[in-house]
Order: structure tokens, then sequence, then C-alpha cells
């Protein structure tokens, strides 16, 4: 079946079997950044945005995103960079694996809140979904309180970094779904 | 005499000397600043509040600070630097058929119809493959796991093991053609119970080709038995007869898995050579070598093994798994061949952790004195006997230790095949279970004599100093434990709360344990580095560690960057390729830092002596008068030369002799008369110090439905000299939550005939984002003088507390306790059965 779609901004066009989901598909395109941890719906490792709003694509058939804007971290490079930046000074990527779907659903709760600070549990609830096998979340946690600006307690405490420069450039402000490159 | 450049540091401490003395001897390894030894001695503050800044060690500049991870950009930015990232996009891809039968012979197998499947290129069984058994064990050699497989066996052993290969140009038709493969078993009958596998009629392992590699493990396999051993010391009989109390339980901890989010993958192509490259998301690529040279009996020297990043490991990827399959096939066809396992595979045909049921005999005198311990260990390994033989041994190794001051003890272990999932490593490697046992019979003999738990440990736990017998009589040269322990108190809030009380519909507990684990094999592990000088003034680290998630990429440049006086980022690490990187035994026995490390720490000093000699030579000076501060290679001028009195600041007399490091490294390379200026080092040790923690859960018990939520965690640990406080805190937090899996929800299931029944995350249960709202962790650091810089170990052994202290917790809660984990609701409400 022929499907089109708007992958990270661009008109993409592709002959797909019935039941190729839209994460084989991503890979096959080469966002390399989508991953698989599960194939059940339970790790978040795969999240993406289909017009927008996050989705777990091993869940989601290609076919679904016919006519649709998906958006992999290939394509919010520049809007991710701030948050990269926290998790980076708290460690909180470790391996890795899962930091894609986490990234992309932070980024989503945090188009939704529009600005509002969120509570700890606003947040663990946002992220229920997006499992981690290496931090145990908590500096997960510090860095997504202190990207999205909520106010640290004793305990969250504040890694910094000795080479700022590592994490990448320097904290940009959020930009506009525009400049990300997403397409409505 | 030392041809040894003085830092600029050492200079200072040496305080001022004339230029032509000769320069003091240098020690072999980097030696720390002496004001660190007094801060580790300091008392105990008897009221602290909460320091942040603890754990950050003074007088360090790369070393222990939160070091950015160097890898941090490109996994935060999704970049593909993973296995499957990297595969050729012509690979052909493999699909494994795999047995729905416990245990069963291979009567006849028809490929034709899968074969003919369009896309297939191959079909694989038994009847192909070379007859050379070998262990997955990632072990040195030789290996005391049992040479006890083959790529594929006509005899199967458990539900998963391995049938038959498809290879195919897509997955699509490998998955058609699986479905098409006929297969006549000879069912067998199954050992499913490993309480009753010694002695068993049926034989896990009665073929031709088995081999013991180790005969220390005084394997038995006709009775079933993988391996078996006894340790002891002092009079056992005697120290129970001083006993007035004694805990006699039986304790038993499940298979769990590892449950890394990348699971299984490896690619394999044969290269320009002929010799074939395995890509494999592996922690132990020297051993991965040895596996794929062995099972297709070809020599060493043609096969090639790459680790890229790995999306976590936690000890299932120190098990080889799939790399021989694609070597194989990748071999046979001339073509790159990969392989991605499914969750479901990975859950149910590879590796977990081993099964383990310990008889705990605890005798104490009623003031708390614990006199003597008796330990036997029975430990499931599955059907093949992958790290069977030493995870067992940890399991008291690694446990009676923190005890040493009993009078007496005694560890006994058995380690049995069964037709189950083969075993494997995983984090703690035994001592998680061995902890749990131990621990909770010190919980149980405190509430049975009515004293504080932690007290009772204060009072009989080894000193700085004393022997262990039961770990190789090492001495105990660091440990802060106590203060770890009375640290995690205070987080708490110990003293202001009790043990239990009624919150209505819940009941609120308190739970302690500590734990010990080591810092590398004693005598076993290497790890080597090559460090070079690069022309522009960098240096290039190439090492043969592998970085699995834990950051071993940018501490071993911590490593190298202190003793070179330079920011990280001078460093670049390389690592690993079997073709260049210097060999290591693999990232795993927690000893990457301890081992590594010191390592890294010589090979950087080695390159000060050559960089010393090389521009003695240029400049006609005695090597010793060469000084590097990190940014200019120098010779000083004479002491007094100028008349500029001594320590006068921004008026020192102009050096004799002076280069940039970006001068000195150009000259190196230029004009024809130079040398790239490279140092390798290796490093082994006979040490092994244990790191420390002490873990205090608070839990809530649900009186309705028995459901147990961890409200609170505290650790505090004691890894030395704490070398990344970013990644050793996350290291410590990562592990608490695993061990809360562990304790409560996590527990490899099977049916009745043998089959998984926990298949995946949906049956599975891992900790999630709501099940964990609070770990706080903070070090005590000691210095450990056989360590790098004074650090230890931290990944390991930050995952062994929970399980015991939640079991106490619950106790304390319910009034009884649960010795089977995990702890479900249905025990916690009803208790355990029988």
């Amino acid at each position: 079946m022929n499907v089109t779609m708007k992958l990270n901004g661009v008109a993409v066009t592709d002959d797909v079997a019935p039941d190729t989901t839209l994460y084989a598909f991503l890979r096959d395109h080469n966002c390399k950044s989508v991953k698989c941890g599960c194939e059940t719906t339970n790790c978040g490792l795969c999240t993406v945005w289909l017009d927008g709003a996050p989705v777990l694509s091993c869940a989601v058939l290609a076919v679904r995103a016919d006519g649709r804007s998906v958006t992999t971290l290939e394509g919010l490079q520049a809007e991710s960079a701030r948050l990269a930046q926290c998790l980076a000074e708290q460690g909180a990527e470790q391996c890795g694996f899962c930091s894609p779907g986490l990234i992309m659903n932070v980024l989503a709760f945090e188009r939704e809140l529009a600005g509002r600070v969120p509570t700890d549990g606003e947040i663990r609830h946002y992220l229920a979904g997006n499992l981690c096998r290496c931090t145990g979340y908590m500096s997960q946690m510090r860095a997504v309180k202190r990207y999205l600006g909520c106010a640290l307690g004793p305990d969250d405490w504040q890694g910094t970094s000795v080479m700022a420069d590592v994490a990448g450039p320097a904290p940009v402000a959020p930009v506009s779904a525009a400049a990300s490159g997403e397409v409505a | 005499m030392t041809e040894s450049l003085n830092t600029s540091r050492q200079q200072a401490e040496n305080g001022a000397r004339p230029a032509a003395a000769p320069a003091p001897d240098a020690s072999p390894a980097y030696t720390k600043p002496a004001a660190t030894r007094a801060y580790a001695n300091a008392a105990w503050p008897a009221s602290s509040s909460y320091d942040l800044a603890r754990e950050i060690t003074p007088g360090l500049a790369q070393v222990s600070h939160p070091v950015v991870k160097k890898d941090a950009r490109a996994l935060l930015a999704g970049k593909p630097v993973y296995t499957d990232d990297l595969a050729p996009a012509d690979a052909l891809v493999m699909k494994i058929l795999r047995s729905p039968h416990a245990h069963a012979r291979i009567r006849a197998i028809d490929t034709g119809r899968a074969l003919k499947v369009p896309g297939v290129v191959a079909v694989y069984t038994y009847r192909d493959v070379p007859r050379t058994r070998f262990t997955l064990a990632g072990q040195s050699n030789p290996e005391a796991s049992p040479y006890d497989r083959l790529i594929l066996d006509e005899v199967v052993r458990y539900v998963g093991d391995e049938v038959a290969f498809v290879v195919a140009e897509t997955e699509r038709a490998a998955m058609r053609a699986l479905r098409l493969i006929k297969v006549d078993y000879e069912v067998l009958p199954a050992l499913l119970d490993f309480t009753s596998a010694i002695d068993n009629p049926v034989v896990v392992h009665d073929e031709e080709g088995y081999q013991v590699k180790a005969g220390w493990i005084n394997n038995e396999r006709l009775r079933n038995i993988c391996a078996q051993g006894e340790s002891s010391f002092g009079d056992l009989d005697a120290a129970f007869a001083q006993a007035e109390v004694v805990i006699d339980r039986v304790y038993h901890t499940k298979a769990d898995a590892q449950a890394m989010m990348e699971t299984f993958r490896a690619y394999a192509y044969p290269d320009m050579y002929g010799r074939i490259t395995c890509v494999s998301s592996t922690q132990v690529p020297f051993h991965i070598r040895r596996q794929i040279a062995t099972a297709l009996e070809i020599p060493p020297s043609q096969v090639r093994v790459v680790k890229p990043r790995i999306g976590g490991g936690f000890g299932a990827k120190q098990t080889g798994c799939c790399e021989t399959f694609v070597a194989f096939a990748a071999q046979r066809l001339g073509r790159p061949v990969k392989i991605t396992y499914t969750r479901e595979e990975t859950m149910t045909a590879s590796n977990s952790r081993h099964e383990m049921q310990m008889h705990v005999r605890l005798g104490a005198r009623k003031d708390g004195t614990i006199v003597a311990i008796d330990l036997h260990t029975l430990s499931n390994t599955g059907a093949y006997g992958e790290h069977g033989p030493t995870t067992v041994g940890l399991s008291g190794h690694k446990s009676l230790p923190l005890y040493s001051r009993a009078l007496a003890s005694r560890f006994t272990f058995q380690v049995v095949y069964t037709n189950t999932m083969p075993a494997g490593a995983y984090r703690g490697y035994g001592a998680t279970q061995g902890l749990f046992a131990l621990e909770s019979a010190v919980n149980e003999l405190a509430d049975t004599l009515g004293m504080d738990p932690c007290d009772l440990r204060v009072q009989n736990l080894t000193r700085e100093g004393e022997l262990m017998p039961q770990f190789d009589n090492q001495v105990l040269y660091s440990t802060t434990l106590e203060r770890c322990l009375r640290r995690a108190q205070e987080m708490i809030g110990w003293d202001k709360k009790p043990l239990a009380r009624d919150m209505g519909d819940k009941v609120r507990a308190l739970g302690v344990s500590l734990a010990m684990q080591g810092s590398c094999i004693l005598n076993v592990d290497i790890g080597s580095v090559d460090l070079r000088l690069e022309e522009g003034g960098f240096y290039a680290l190439s090492i043969g560690a592998t970085d699995m998630g834990t950051g071993c990429d940018t501490i071993l440049a911590q490593f190298a960057a202190e003793a070179l006086d330079c920011p990280v980022d001078r460093v670049v690490v390389r690592g690993v390729d079997t073709d260049t990187s210097p060999y290591d035994t693999g990232s795993y026995a927690s000893s990457t830092t301890y081992i590594t490390g010191a390592a890294t720490l010589k090979a950087a000093e080695q390159l000060r002596a050559q960089m010393a000699r090389m521009a003695a030579g240029w400049w006609g000076v005695d090597p010793a008068d060469v000084r590097f501060d990190g940014d200019r290679v120098y010779v000083p001028a004479p002491e007094g030369l100028a008349g500029v009195p001594e320590g006068a600041v921004g008026n020192a007399p102009a050096p004799l002799r002076e280069m940039t490091l970006e001068a000195f490294a150009n000259k190196c390379v230029s004009g024809g008369k130079g040398d790239a200026l490279t140092a390798h080092a290796a490093q082994w040790s006979e040490f092994s110090p244990p790191p420390f923690m002490a873990g205090i859960a608070e839990v809530d018990v649900d009186k309705a439905t028995g459901k147990v939520d961890v409200v609170d965690y505290v650790g505090v640990v004691d890894c030395g000299t704490v070398v990344n406080t970013n990644l050793a805190r996350v290291q410590a937090e990562g592990g608490i939550s695993q061990g809360i899996g562990m304790a409560l929800t996590e527990d490899v299931q099977y049916d009745a005939r043998g089959r998984m029944r926990t298949r995946s995350f949906m049956s599975y249960k891992l900790p999630a984002r709501e099940d964990v709202p609070s770990i706080r962790v903070d070090f005590v650091p000691s210095y450990e003088k056989t360590g790098p810089l004074g650090a230890k170990s931290i990944g390991e052994v930050v995952i062994n507390t929970p399980s015991p202290a939640i079991a106490s917790a619950v106790a304390h809660a319910t009034g009884h306790y649960i010795r089977t984990l995990p702890l479900t609701p249905e025990k916690v409400l009803f208790g355990e059965e029988g």
C-alpha cells in the first residue's frame, strides 16, 4: 500500500505491507533514534509524535500515518538541545537507549503545559510509560524538573558540569512548532 | 633513578629544592594529595546537615567531579551509534526456531519447504554446525564454566533452546520460513525443580564432548552437579556451642531478568582479508572473540569483535548470546548477517540471575555478638553452566566477610543443572542472593533479641585492618561502613521513628541492610590501555574496557586527565575493537574503575616519563630537570638565580627552556627525528577491596491488599574515592531501583511443562517511574590505598540492599517474615505456604 506522510517536515511516500508498524517504517527511513525495547507497548522507547501528539510507534501501523505528520527526535534537534543538556548534566542518559523516547514525551508534555509549572506527581504520571533500567528515574526527574522550571527541593541535587560545552550548544529558549520542523 | 616529570602539584607538595638535585623517586602509581587521607579519617560529626558536597574529594581537578559523559551529546540526540543502527543495509536477517519442549532429542528436521520461501538464503540445523563444545560465559581463559554447548545441538535442554537458524533477505521471509520447518522431537522427561536435581534420573548433560576446563569446580555432571565446594574457617561446632541464640532459616531468591532496554543483537561479516568481523552489543569483546573461534573451529586470528555503544547490560551481556550464530552464518554465506532478539527471546532464551536457595544458621550471644555463621547455597544454573561455578561463590565470599569477627564460619555450595533457561551474570553476581539470606537472618536475629538492627550490625562489623577469612584472607584496608549506616539512619530519621507505626489503612515500617561486593576478580582480571600523545597536543586513550552506558570511557579519560594535568576533553577515548584495542577482560565484576583506571594512571605516568626523556634529549639536560604542568614542557630556572624570593607570585624567573604542549607534540613527529610517544600499561590486582553500602527502606504496607510501596529509600555508599560524582550517584540510584524490583515484583516463572510464563514486560514487572518515588543517595568515601586515587568500585554493590531491607520492613509491618522473593501482596497478607 502507498503511504504518504510528512516525516520531520519532509514529504515521504513509500509502498508498505499493510502490517508494517510505524516503528519499522521509521527505522527504514533512517530515523534511527526510534528504538524498540519491548514490542508490547510497555517501555516507551519508540515514542514519536503523530500530528504533534506522542504515540508508541510499535503500536501504530504505518498506514495510519498516511496523510499525517510524524516527528522524531531527528526533527527536533534544536528544540531538544536544552533538555538534553539538563539530562547530560545529571548523567541521566546512562546507556542512552531510552533517551529519545523520554525526550519526545517530555517535549510533548512541555507543549501541553504551555508554560505552566507541573507538580512532581504530574511529571511522574505523564512519563510513567517511559521505562528506564539504568537510572532508577531520579536523575531523569531532577533533569526534567529543572528543564520545566520546577522548584527544586533539598534532595533535588543539582549536577554541575565541568565541561558545559560537551552537552551541546548553549541553552536555547523553547522554539515554536514551526521552527522545530514539525508541520501541522 | 627516576625519569618521571614532576607535576607542578608534586613540586608544591615537595617544596622548593635545588634544580640540580635528583627528583624524588616516583611511585609507580599516581599519588593523591595527603589532605584527602585526613579527610577520609575525619571524625564523624555528631550532627551533620545534608552536606551535598561530601563526595567531592579535595585536591583532585578532574577525578571526583561531575564530568558529563563524553558520548552524552550523541546519545541524547538519538544518533545512530548502537549495533542495529550500524548494521549494513544489505545484511541478511537471521531468525531462530526454538524448542517448544523443556527436554527433547531431535529425531528429524525437514527444512525443504522453508528453503523454498522466496528470499530465504539458508536454513541451518545441528547437522550443519561444528562439533566442538564451548561456553558462552564471558570469563578469562580457561573458563570456570564447563564447555557444554554447541551452536546447535541434537538435544534441546529448555523451552527456547535453539533448533534451527533461518537466514533470509528480509525478516518477513525468515519469519515465514520458520513456520515451515518440521521437527520430529523425541520428548524426554524434564527436570524443572532445582531442589531435586542432584541424582535425579533425568540427566541434563550426558553428552560426549562435554569439557571441564577448571578442575576446582568439582563437576559431577552425571549427578547434575555443575559445581560444588566448601570454604571454612575456625571451629564451627565450638563456635555454635557458644551461641545462645541460633537463627536457622532457608531463604530463596528467584531468577531475575536483567532487562536492559537494548535486547541482544549482533551482526557479522567477512572482511577484506576473509576474516570474520562481529559487531555486538557485548560487555566482553575479547571473550566473544574466543567463543567464536572455538565454536567455529577457526583460529582466533580470523576473528575480530567490535563493540559500539551498548544499551545497557547489567551482566546479561557478560554472556555470549547470538554472536556465534551470526558469525557462523556470515562465514558460511560470505555475506553480512544480523540478528536482533525480540524482548520475548531476551526474556525466554538468553540468561538471567541464578535462582538460589540458601540455608543460613546464624549463632549469636544474647548481647548480639555474632559467633558463628553457616551458609549452604544451592544454585540453579539452568540448562547450561554459564557463570554457575562462580556466581555461587559470591553468595558466601561477598556476604560473610561483613561479619568476619565471628569465631567461625562455613560456606558450602552446590550448583545444579535443570531444564530451565540458563542463568548467567546479573549485577551482584551471587552476592545479591547471599546478602538477602545473611542480612535477612541478621534482621531476624535483631528482632528475636529485641535489639536495634543497626546497633547490632555496628557491634559485629569487620573493621579496617582486620582479616576477611571468607574472602581469600584479604585484609580490609578501607571501610566507612559504620559511618555509611549512621548517615543512612540520619537521612531517614531512624531515631525519631518506630520500626512500624499504624497509619490507619496502612502500616509504615522501616528495614535496614548492609552490602558489600568486590572491585575485580583478584589475580584474574586484566585491564590495559594505550595512551598516545598526538600531533596538535592531545591524547588518544585506547581501551579494551567496555562502556555499556555506565560511563567508563569518560571515567578513564578523567584518570588520564588528572595525571596529565589537563581538561578531560583533551583526552579522546576509543574502544572496543579487538584488532586495535589493548586487551581487557571486559566490564564486569565491578572492575573497570579499579583495574583499568589504575592501568590508565600507570600509562599516563609512563607517558610523562617519555616526554621528559624526549625533551631532555633535545635540550641536553637531565630528564629529571624537565617539568610538565599540563600545558608547558619546561626546565625551571635554578633557585635564587634571579634573586626572586621563594613563593613570589607572578614574578618567577623565566624557565631555562620552555615549549607549549602543542609545539612539543608537533616537534615529536616532525623533522624526521622524533617519535609519536606512546605508553602502554596493564593492571591486575592481588586485592579486590570491597565497596560497601548501607540501605534503609521505608515502606507502606496496605492492610487490605498486602501491597507494599517503598515510600523512601536511602542508600549510603563507600566506593572509595568517588571518581565521577554524577555517574556514581546514578549507578547507586539505578541499582537500588533494580533491587526494589527484585524485592517486590520481579520473578521469572515457569508453567508445569517448563514454559516460561513471564515472556514480556506485561508479565514481568519492572519498577516504573511511579513505583520508585524517592531514592536518596549519599557517599562516605574511604580511601583505598590499593585503588587508583583511592577508588574502589560501585557498579554492583548498589543492588544488594533493597531485598533484605524491604523484607525486614515488611516483617516489621506484618509480624511475619517472607523468605522467598518477591514480596508479593499474597505472601504479605497470608504468609508463605507451608
